[in-house]
């Protein structure tokens, strides 16, 4: 006679346990990191250069222990910085014809104010007693000027955001193909706006 | 005549647990994928600013930290209240910050060596000078990538 052997089960009781365990071991050692943040390049370190650029291109910003802002000899609100650097960017003062004309600026054209993108430069000085926080959203308005132009030109050249082609670009399933072709458009519209702030110690002469 | 028979009146039928290692299962997966390790506590308080414009740092491992803030209130009676600098687990003076970072360096791969960037982990209340000096501290060693940790918001939250 052939009795019917059943595998014994095995009692799943106590997973609970020892899943709860490893959750409070892990709660316990993490942390959740924050990672985000503001891209920057420092200047290279090179001993006392000083370079001639004309006044019309320079965009000088300075802040004061009080936390003010000044723009080119006015005292702003903050709120008002982007839109300033955004008309200094883009002015594109050099005249048609001349070199360094730029055909997709569509600023004001002014005497006064930057020749070209490629040739403006954002200053910006501390002191040291200014506060991290308000030289931080600073920094924040001046890269988001860049980023609401080159977020223009992209739209009138590729149908996309600036923005949109880094973030593409920064995908993990991109392929190689698709990240040539990106690449060369995001190259397209650093070279047309490039970013450049210098934080120096001005000389005047 | 009905052939139900009558449920007992009084016992509640048990719950069934069967399912509870599955949950807790899916709650630990979840903190796992979005927790990362701690590598080092804080000594300094450390309230980041706001900011809007900002990109994630893509590959852990190419990253320095460096962490400034007033000491926490267990330091503030050995450290004070002026804002300092930490670098792993210790505080450190700004001309500390050139060789934390050479070390650093030396310690990563011979082909991330050139891609590295430094966090600053930066309290909101820090002022400029420190950081200033920071920087000139990186400008010398040639670590010219850095990242200003923020958190993403809006950054005309930070002037209050």
């Amino acid at each position: 006679m052939r009795t019917k052997k059943t595998v014994p089960e095995v009692n799943a009781g106590s997973m609970a346990d020892i899943a709860f365990l490893l959750l409070i071991f892990f709660l316990v050692t993490a942390s959740i990191e924050n990672d985000t943040g503001l891209k920057r390049m420092l200047p290279q370190e090179n001993a006392k250069t000083t370079i001639n650029i004309k006044k019309r291109n320079l965009f000088e910003i300075s802040i004061n222990p009080q936390n003010d802002l000044m723009v080119e000899d006015q005292i702003i609100k903050l709120k008002e910085l982007r839109d300033m650097t955004i008309t200094f960017l883009d002015n594109g003062g050099m005249a048609q014809g001349q070199m360094g004309f730029c055909g997709y600026c569509q600023g004001e054209r002014s005497a006064h104010l930057s020749e070209n993108p490629e040739q403006a430069i954002v200053s910006l000085t501390t002191s040291r007693n200014s506060d991290y926080a308000f030289y931080v959203s600073v920094q924040n308005e001046i890269i988001g000027a860049y980023n609401v132009l080159r977020n223009r030109e992209g739209q009138r050249l590729f149908n996309m955001d600036y923005e949109s082609l880094v973030s593409n670009y920064n995908k993990v399933d991109a392929t190689t193909s698709e990240k040539s072709v990106l690449k060369r458009k995001i190259v397209t519209l650093r070279a047309m706006y490039p970013q450049k702030i210098v934080e120096p110690e001005t000389i005047y002469h | 005549m009905a052939k139900f028979a009558k449920k007992k009146d009084g016992d509640l039928p048990a719950v069934s647990t069967a399912s509870l290692p599955d949950i807790v299962f899916m709650l630990l997966f979840f903190f796992m994928t979005v927790t990362t390790m701690k590598d080092s506590s804080l000594l300094v308080q450390n309230t980041l600013p706001n900011a809007s414009e900002v990109k994630k740092l893509e590959k852990k491992d190419r990253v320095i930290y460096i962490y400034v803030g007033k000491p926490t209130r267990e330091y503030q009676s050995v450290y004070g209240t002026e804002p300092k600098i930490q670098l792993n687990d210790k505080f450190a003076s700004v001309g500390e910050v050139g060789s934390y970072i050479l070390a650093e360096r030396a310690k990563k791969p011979q082909e991330l060596q050139n891609v590295l960037t430094t966090a600053l982990k930066v309290d909101k209340d820090a002022n400029m000078g420190l950081i200033s000096d920071i920087k000139q501290e990186l400008r010398q060693v040639n670590a010219l990538k850095v990242n200003y940790t923020t958190y993403e918001g809006d950054a005309f939250n930070n002037l209050q």
